[in-house]
């Protein structure tokens, strides 16, 4: 009875001190989750902004803006034009 | 206990001998009592234990709980609407709001504490303040008026208002120096804030949220419940560091709104958009609408009108601008209903597109009223009478046709009935019953007077005649492939009239101007009068084009309506047209659809030979 009380008491205490270490790690592990989870919202929001701000700067009526009057830039006129086909632009006899 | 009984060596003999007091002889009964009372303060403490552990419990828990459980916010964000290319539309950031505690917020000291603590905080206080001030946007004193005013409405012992908002959707930067600032009673929340990039080239069509991010307009309002996120909360573990350590429960589940991508294409919305600004510029009009849809997806492409408005700033915005004219307008199509009469006719086999109807001398008299021509034609086919838009030739075509036969072709292609859209105040238009037509008012909405219809109705329902037949359901949002419809005519029969709403976009019909460089185009003007009152306005037209192109395999279904356009030109062919004509070259290009002409610029017959359509006033004038 002492001798099996001898044998158990250690592997007791292993046990006891494996949970503490355990239930720490997972905790720690827990922590980095939630850390991860809120980058990954920060980013999120980020790439919310980022998008809406891309979004207004090349919005149609801004890019159109800039062409015409800070760039001087006008649509050519329909007699100017020349068309090619696709086929001669690839480089493929029609 | 007997030391006699007991082996004992030499030495502890002699200890013995030399402490008198190990010698006394003690009652056995006070070793006993000790003991119990030992036992009994043990039992004591164990029973206290045991009692706190397992039934008097709640209180020690509560307590434990509150010093390691916290309730943390889940943030529920609205769903982006994109572009069916993914480009955004609308997207929700994060802005922080500030509200003040008043009570918290320690200025000066008072009294009763004057320590050298109490006057430094006072002095950090008056600090933050200071630069508090100018990053809420206001000056020092009336910061401090803001707070007193609090502050001493509460010791009145008035209403109690000492949790105020003083500043509402801050950007986060801001927000961040505030907060730097840590000043007791100065509280930053979270708050979602609804941005459109696109601004006022798609506001109708995607509308826009109110502050507390419920959609209010447009397909904001009409995909509330998908769009909308749900902040939730939940009950976690803290560390002595803050860090979360543990999930306990849900109390309120978070729900992150959906996305929606629709079917408007930004391109395609802002080439429509900017050339209806153009014409209702160049014309003078007061208001102006604009629809394109796929033909073959029944997917609206764009969708715009005139009026509008900034959905990211709506101080002051009026009916007219927030009216979605295109899907909320009712108005007289005009002309552009004749394709149908034609159809019917055909349909019935009551004409073929090469039969002559006579239609001088221009006018003809049902009733007491009269219907005429703006020239007299003589006599043409069933094909030149659409393509030239005669009235006179419509209505003798719509006289041989069942008043019911008439009525059930209208009902089919969607008029009078609200369209079948997921979008707010979509409307039916009018279509009166036909037992109660009178013979002059089945002649008159032969050629689109006398019933009503928003732009989108007659748009989609041209559908008939650029798909083969079938009308097909329109929808705001994306698809992914073609789609069928409700068959109403026959191919064969749209196939002839897509040759004569051709014919009708061609030098010797009503809309050259609606040609487009590299593609076939077709369709049909209408100039309608407006009705005012009772009767119809004089000088007061709305002018619309119906089409689709390319004209023999057709890609795309545009309606465009001009309401009063009030500099010279009012005729269909010259205000709407040109609209058209840029809206569908510019988009079939944008869809990268084969051009099924030479790229030659188009050439436009001179001024005085064009072709007007017929507007049918003197009828107006006579009922």
């Amino acid at each position: 009875m002492t001798r099996l009380n001898l044998l158990l008491t250690p592997a007791l205490i292993l046990t006891a001190l494996s949970l503490v270490t355990s239930s720490h790690r997972a905790r720690k592990l827990f922590i980095g989750l939630e850390e991860s989870q809120a980058q990954h919202a920060r980013i999120e929001e980020d790439w919310r902004r980022l998008q809406l701000e891309q979004g207004t700067l090349a919005k149609h009526a801004f890019v159109e803006e800039v062409a015409k009057k800070r760039l001087g830039m006008r649509t050519p006129d329909a007699r100017a034009l020349q068309f090619v086909p696709l086929g001669i632009a690839a480089g493929v006899k029609p | 206990m007997n030391a006699a009984t007991i082996p004992v060596n030499a030495a502890s003999v002699a200890m013995k001998a030399n402490q008198p007091l190990l010698q006394l002889r003690l009652p056995l009964w006070r070793s006993r009592f000790m003991m119990v009372i030992l036992f009994l303060a043990f039992a004591t403490l164990i029973g206290r234990a045991v009692y706190l552990q397992a039934w008097a419990n709640d209180f020690l828990q509560e307590e434990g709980e509150a010093r390691t459980q916290r309730i943390v916010e889940v943030s529920g964000v609205r769903g982006k609407i994109t572009d069916r290319h993914g480009e955004v539309f609308a997207s929700s950031t994060e802005v922080k709001s500030v509200y003040a505690s008043l009570e918290d917020i320690r200025i000066g000291i008072t009294p009763k504490e004057n320590t050298e603590s109490a006057r430094k905080r006072a002095d950090r206080n008056a600090q933050a303040l200071k630069q508090l001030a100018p990053l809420l946007g206001i000056s020092e004193a009336e910061l401090y008026r803001r707070i007193g005013g609090g502050q001493r409405s509460a010791e009145k012992g008035e209403r109690r208002r000492d949790f105020v908002r003083w500043a509402r959707q801050l950007p986060p930067e801001l927000a961040d120096k505030i907060a730097a600032l840590k000043i007791d009673g100065i509280h930053l929340q979270r708050e979602y804030k609804r941005t459109y990039p696109a601004g006022e080239v798609a506001a109708h069509v995607i509308g826009f949220t109110g502050i507390d991010e419920n959609g209010q307009e447009g397909i904001e309002l009409a995909m509330q419940e998908s769009l909308a996120g749900q902040a939730g909360s939940r009950r976690v573990i803290k560390d002595r560091r803050g860090n979360i350590v543990e999930d306990v429960a849900s109390i309120q589940a978070s729900r992150q709104g959906q996305e929606l991508a629709l079917s408007i294409d930004s391109k395609i919305q802002y080439l429509a958009y900017s050339q209806l600004k153009q014409a209702v510029e160049a014309h003078k009009a007061k208001a102006g609408g604009i629809v394109v849809l796929d033909a073959r997806t029944g997917e609206v492409l764009a969708l715009a009108n005139l009026p509008t408005y900034n959905p990211n700033a709506r101080a002051q915005l009026t009916g007219a601008q927030l009216r979605n004219r295109v899907l909320t307008d009712e108005f007289e199509p005009g002309s552009t209903m004749k394709p149908f009469t034609a159809a019917l006719a055909l349909e019935l086999g009551q004409v073929r597109p090469s039969t002559v109807i006579q239609t001088a001398p221009g006018r003809m008299t049902i009733g007491n009223a009269t219907i005429s021509d703006a020239h007299p034609h003589g006599a043409m086919s069933v094909a030149e009478i659409i393509q030239k838009s005669s009235n006179v030739g419509t209505v003798k075509m719509a006289m041989n046709i069942e008043r019911a036969d008439m009525w059930e072709l209208y009902r089919k292609v969607g008029l009078g009935q609200q369209p079948p859209l997921q979008f707010p105040g979509a409307s039916p238009g009018r279509l009166r019953d036909w037992k109660k037509w009178r013979p002059i008012e089945q002649a008159t909405m032969s050629y689109g007077y006398g019933l009503s219809v928003s732009l989108l109705q007659i748009a989609r329902a041209y559908s008939i005649f650029a798909r083969d037949g079938d009308l097909m359901p329109v929808t705001f949002t994306k698809r992914d492939g073609p789609v069928l419809g409700q068959p109403v005519i026959s191919s064969e029969t749209a196939r002839e009239l897509r040759t004569m709403l051709a014919a009708a976009a061609t030098a010797g019909g009503t809309a050259p101007k609606a040609q487009t460089m590299g593609y076939s185009v077709a369709g049909k003007t209408g100039t309608a009068h407006k009705q005012e009152g009772g009767g119809y306005a004089e000088k007061k037209y709305r002018s619309s084009f119906v089409g689709f192109a390319p004209a023999r395999e057709p890609r795309l279904i545009i309606a465009v309506m001009i309401d009063e356009p009030s500099n010279g030109k009012y005729y269909g062919g010259d205000v709407a047209a040109p609209v058209f004509s840029a809206v569908s070259g510019g988009a079939l290009r944008v869809l990268g659809v084969a051009p099924d002409l030479p790229m030659k610029p188009i050439v436009l017959p001179p001024e005085d030979r064009e072709i007007r359509e017929s507007l049918g006033v003197s009828l107006a004038k006579s009922e």
